[in-house]
């Protein structure tokens, strides 16, 4: 029989969502309009005002929300409480080098790990099951969103961070895991160990919740069938408030939103206008409990389509299908977000033309970035340790602006392909 | 001191690279009187010594190439079992490193040249000088 977190949100009927919806909306919009001088602002601008906002077909009066705002207000001017309430920050890359940050109060937490235990839920897991968390742990939400929805349904939670595959498998095997959370990729590398280790007879694994990275049907299938479980998505943002944003049930075609938290909307990138469900646009979401850090109207950039078809779940929240692509330029490479602007920076910093390309490539299932750049005059020297020298500069000052390793590869002048209008600056030959 | 004008050139480790520079510079009737290639995985550094390095130079920049002008030494060695060992037991002496080194033939006979790039270029004079090694000056090398 299929287990509900909180049954009476996740399968409200279509009347009192709504009025949940409105009711938590109505006020968020004066939390905001009272305590963010920046939102009131561009509400102003637009002419609308708290009392405007009465039902939920008032929300496309409310102006857009994008990075560029929060990187406007960097590192906390749209903060909505007192920095006395708050109890934690997470952080993500941003646009040119800012990064977001995210600020949460205990109450923000608290839904936060809802929405992860609501997943964890759907995914099956119960206080009986051993949950391994596997996405890194520290300013990404990924750790600790997963880890305090397992707390929430009194798994026994396994504290593992990314990375160091040998302990992963060792406390896999001695502790029994049966619910693993990581990206897609890494679960993929370690169903590649297990099997050459040839321990497959010892692990106990049910399910996964993989997130944080673009994957597709077909690595999906080879999980299952390599690890022997059922593999779940997982969708958020830390700008919203980490993973959980939506999550998988057992039908495994599609994200149910958790609406009563965040609402979802799709519209016309181009356009800026709301469009029906079934349309393909870019998503947007309204966050109506969050006290902290409340966005609302914010662009995700994320490419895709809601629909409301009944789920033999049971579940009635909206599902959302896996993003198609983005609005922007940015990238996900390893689960972290890469935007072209960022590296274009650090190049012109290291004295490099801003002709470069980007190639992203997924390789042993996990995801390589490698940035081709021109030599220059000033750069070139005679002495090959010189220029390795300044190439190492480079990969680490590209390392410090994006977290990840990308491999540099210098070549020759006029080499990479000057285009007449919008330069190809990202090959991404990634299969999806 | 004598000192020898060295061109060096950024190329791409793809095939044909370097047989562009030798038409290029060819067509324009310059002699090569050395050539040598430092590589990297993907790139490679190519140090040369011509008859004419500011002929060289001018085809080189008009076509597109990122080029280093530099002074190097030649210093003379004897062409012979342990001719090599000489200069470098003098040069550790002096605490000298090198940055770089090849070879070139010379046109008097029982000589090599060693093309070094050092790092003290200041200790390296005063070491040549001292210990009466032989340098080569454009001429000895067959360059205008």
């Amino acid at each position: 029989m299929e287990k509900y977190y909180q049954k009476e949100f996740e399968c409200a009927s279509a009347e009192e969502m709504r009025a949940i919806q409105t009711e938590r909306l109505v006020k968020q919009v004066k939390h905001v309009w009272d305590n963010v001088p920046h939102y009131r602002k561009k509400m102003e601008e637009k002419g609308v005002c708290p009392d405007d906002i009465k039902t939920l077909e008032d929300l496309s009066k409310l102006p857009f929300m994008t990075k560029a705002d929060l990187r406007d207000c960097y590192p906390d001017g749209l903060l909505a409480v007192p920095k006395a309430d708050c109890v934690r920050i997470h952080s993500t890359s941003g646009t040119t080098g800012k990064r977001v940050v995210a600020f949460y109060t205990q109450h923000d937490v608290d839904l936060w790990e809802d929405c992860c235990a609501r997943a964890l839920t759907a995914a099956g897991a119960t206080n009986e099951d051993v949950c391994q968390v596997a996405y890194g742990y520290g300013l990404f939400t990924g750790g600790a969103g997963l880890h305090g929805g397992s707390h929430k349904i009194g798994s026994l939670t396994l504290p593992m961070s990314s990375g160091n595959t040998d302990r992963q498998l060792q406390f896999m095997t001695d502790l029994g895991s049966t619910v693993l959370c990581c990206t897609p990729s890494y679960a993929a590398y370690l169903a590649e160990c297990i099997n050459e280790k040839g321990i497959k007879d010892q692990i106990k694994l049910k399910a996964g919740i993989f997130g944080a990275e673009a994957w597709s049907e077909s690595m999906r299938q080879s999980i299952q069938e390599d690890l022997g479980i059922k593999a779940y998505d997982i969708y958020g943002l830390t700008e919203i408030s980490g993973p959980g944003v939506a999550f998988e049930c057992c039908e495994q075609n599609g994200m149910h939103v958790n609406e009563d938290h965040f609402i979802p909307e799709i519209i016309d990138p181009e356009t800026l206008e709301p469009l029906p469900l079934g349309t393909q646009g870019e998503l947007v979401f309204t966050s109506i409990t969050k006290e902290a850090f409340p966005l609302l109207r914010y662009r995700t950039r994320d490419i895709c389509i809601l629909n409301r078809e009944k789920c033999s779940c049971g579940r009635t929240l909206v599902k959302m299908c896996k993003p198609m692509g983005r609005s922007d330029d940015m990238l996900i490479v390893k689960g972290v977000n890469v935007f072209p602007s960022q590296i274009e920076t650090v190049l012109i910093e290291q004295g490099y033309q801003s002709n470069y390309q980007i190639i992203v490539d997924r390789k042993n299932n996990s995801d390589t970035l490698e940035v081709m750049v021109e030599m220059t005059q000033e750069n070139f020297s005679d002495s090959l340790g010189k220029i390795t020298e300044m190439e190492k500069s480079l990969v680490a000052a590209l390392k410090a602006m994006l977290g990840i390793y990308a491999k540099v590869r210098l070549v020759a002048p006029k080499s990479i392909a000057r285009s007449e209008g919008k330069a190809v600056r990202v090959i991404d030959k990634r299969k999806i | 001191m004598k000192v020898i004008k060295q061109i060096s050139l950024f190329l791409e480790n793809r095939s044909g690279q370097l047989l562009e520079i030798t038409k290029l510079l060819s067509a324009s009737g310059i002699d090569l009187k050395a050539v040598h290639i430092a590589e990297t995985a993907d790139y490679g550094i190519i140090r040369l010594i011509t008859d004419d390095y500011e002929k060289a130079c001018e085809i080189l920049k008009e076509n597109g190439y990122i080029i280093s002008l530099n002074d190097v030494f030649a210093v003379g060695v004897s062409d012979k079992s342990g001719g090599l060992s000489e200069l470098l037991t003098v040069m550790a002496d002096y605490e000298i490193n090198i940055v770089y080194m090849y070879s070139v033939f010379g046109q008097k006979h029982g000589t090599a040249y060693m093309v070094l790039r050092v790092d003290n270029a200041e200790m390296f004079a005063k070491m040549i000088e001292e210990n009466n090694f032989i340098t080569a000056d454009s001429a000895e090398l067959g360059i205008k």
